[in-house]
């Protein structure tokens, strides 16, 4: 790809809302754009260092519930008579708290979990997802439990010439969202392409190796858990604030799989698959939506993806690389 | 005497077999020392020992005189000691530059922020890496492969690559297992033209190998293992004359046998 090329893209998308201000597009595009922030976030992970998260979701999760809590208050007792209270704060501040928050659990499961891999590591993801959406559900205090966090603010931004705004239009979470990919994006492949994206790339390929040159093993997983965890807090925070709504199904493992789908369709571990992934299982359900019934859309998913998996393992992405090279 | 590394009392015992039964040997530094011995002797178990890959079950590692005993392997690379292994290890789905500047990682020091924010440090240290990955690459004659990837090169490349991902780490020690095995002739003596370079370079090579006649010429001291003992060291004069490393090793004519079994 050229070196301008991307940013062509970027522009395009950009100006999408002006050319095409059809909301339910926009909207449509909004959640995919924030799933596909999620898909950068575990292409990091499962893509870069090989290791599969099945429980990725729940730093989604906690950027959610972080974000919304920040920005609503919340006054909890803690037990012995104390209790813990925040008045509500601006909604940037529970964007950056959410980051720090799932970033943090990242560091702290990386810890636990990178001393096990494959699939010890796995089950370990799932069950700190499912941990969360139980606490989600029972800290009625807290998190309201099923009855749903409401009335989270929308995100606010301040803009030149107008002060702090809240975003209310389609248009204006749909650029927000388009930024905080680009940023994603960016702070992936800085990451990627440099000694830390080879370390990495290093002990996927061959770990006994990697360890003989003197890459430490836990200390890149858990980078990579970290900045993985952190973007996924931030694409979190967007629904949060987007949908303005928020439940403990926001933990469920079917999200999960979206994003393992996005990126194992769209090619792990190249900068461009989960964007092209995340572009086709973003969109595509929504195109489906007029003609097929919700269960002949999961069957047509099922096929897509074991087609995917027998023709083209590697992906869309690498796919179109060997056919580029060939010709 | 004391050595850059020391071996003292080493015992290995695997599951209820002895792979080494007590062995003490040195390593000084600026030599090439060989283990040699029969196959199933304990030297590639040895290697996994003092590389931290297997836990001894008695005796100590000392590195340069500190206690190296059951750390990490990574940990142990980045005192200074660094292995090539038997079968062929190398990067896979890397090209061989990748591959080489893979094993500089020790070389480098750029962290989370210099790589975020393109900082001016973490660009001079990957121009430096870029420029000591292609020194290291025409110094073992795989330049002009360098956009290879490296699970396609031949198979004596591959070897080569092997040696100089460990050698590119500018390791103290080097620890070689079997680097001519399955190589043909020619390329024997380029591997060991390769070794004596490195060992001209400054490093502390610590050999594995079943060709005797390279072992013969490349070697300052040789260390013969047999069944989990150590049963003769000294220089190769001496060891060749020596009655029970014929007995056990030389003149039975199996190292002949299993390095034709191997290759």
């Amino acid at each position: 790809m050229k070196h301008y090329a991307p940013w062509v893209f970027v522009l395009v998308l950009a100006l999408l809302p002006l050319a095409f201000p059809d909301p339910y597009m926009l909207a449509v595009l909004t959640s995919a754009g924030i799933f596909i922030i999620g898909a950068i976030s575990l292409n990091l992970l499962l893509g870069y260092t090989g290791q599969l998260s099945l429980g990725h979701v729940a730093f989604f999760g906690l950027g959610a519930y972080t974000s919304a809590l920040v920005s609503l208050g919340f006054d909890i007792g803690i037990g012995f008579g104390l209790r813990i209270t925040l008045q509500p704060q601006p909604v940037w501040l529970g964007f950056i708290a959410a980051i720090v928050v799932a970033g943090a659990f990242g560091w702290l499961l990386g810890r636990l979990a990178f001393r096990v891999r494959g699939a010890y590591f796995v089950i370990i993801t799932i069950c700190f997802a499912q941990v969360l959406r139980m606490v989600a559900l029972n800290w009625i205090e807290l998190t309201q439990g099923p009855m749903a966090l409401i009335s989270i603010p929308p995100f606010s931004l301040w803009l030149p010439g107008q002060g702090v705004v809240p975003l209310y239009s389609k248009a204006q979470n749909y650029w927000l969202v388009l930024g905080v990919a680009v940023l994603a994006f960016i702070v992936v492949r800085q990451l990627v392409e440099s000694r830390i994206g080879r370390a990495l790339v290093a002990l996927r390929a061959n770990e006994s190796l990697a360890r003989s040159v003197g890459i430490r093993v836990t200390h890149y997983l858990v980078i990579a858990a970290v900045v993985s965890a952190g973007i996924a807090g931030a694409a979190g925070s967007l629904f949060a604030h987007y949908i303005r709504i928020i439940d403990p199904d926001v933990f469920l493992f079917i999200y999960t799989v979206t994003m393992v789908i996005m990126v194992i369709t769209g090619g792990k571990g190249t900068l461009w698959g989960p964007v092209v992934g995340g572009l086709i299982f973003g969109l595509v359900p929504d195109l489906l939506r007029g003609h097929a019934r919700p269960e002949a859309q999961w069957v047509l998913y099922g096929v897509a993806m074991i087609l995917f998996v027998m023709f083209l393992p590697r992906g869309i992405v690498p796919a179109l690389a060997s056919l580029k090279r060939r010709a | 005497m004391t050595g850059l590394l020391q071996v003292e009392g080493l015992a290995v015992h695997i599951g209820g077999l002895v792979a080494i039964a007590d062995a003490s040997f040195t390593v000084p530094e600026g030599q090439v020392v060989s283990l040699i011995g029969p196959n199933g002797a304990g030297k590639t178990t040895a290697f996994n020992v003092i590389t931290g890959y297997m836990r001894p079950t008695k005796g100590r590692i000392l590195f340069d005189g500190a206690d190296i005993t059951g750390l990490a392997p990574d940990r142990i690379a980045e005192r200074g000691i660094v292995r090539s292994f038997q079968r062929t290890s190398v990067f896979t789905g890397c090209t061989v530059l990748e591959n080489a500047l893979m094993a500089l990682h020790r070389r480098g020091s750029a962290g989370l922020l210099g790589a975020l924010f393109r900082l001016p440090s973490a660009k001079r240290e990957e121009a430096r890496l870029l420029a000591e990955a292609w020194a290291m690459l025409e110094f073992t004659g795989l330049a002009e492969r360098a956009d290879t990837a490296a699970e396609v090169l031949a198979y004596g490349e591959q070897r080569r690559l092997g040696i100089a991902l460990a050698a590119i780490a500018s390791p103290r020690l080097l620890l070689l297992d079997e680097p001519a095995a399955g190589l043909n002739p020619s390329e024997t003596a380029a591997c060991m033209a390769l070794i004596r370079q490195l060992r001209d370079r400054g490093a502390t090579i610590l050999l594995v190998e079943h060709d005797m006649p390279m072992v013969m010429q490349m070697s300052d001291t040789i260390v013969v293992l047999n069944q989990g003992r150590i049963i003769a060291s000294g220089a190769p004069a001496d060891i060749r004359a020596n009655p029970e490393v014929i007995r056990a090793y030389l003149g039975s004519g199996e190292w002949q046998e299993a390095a034709h079994a191997e290759a």
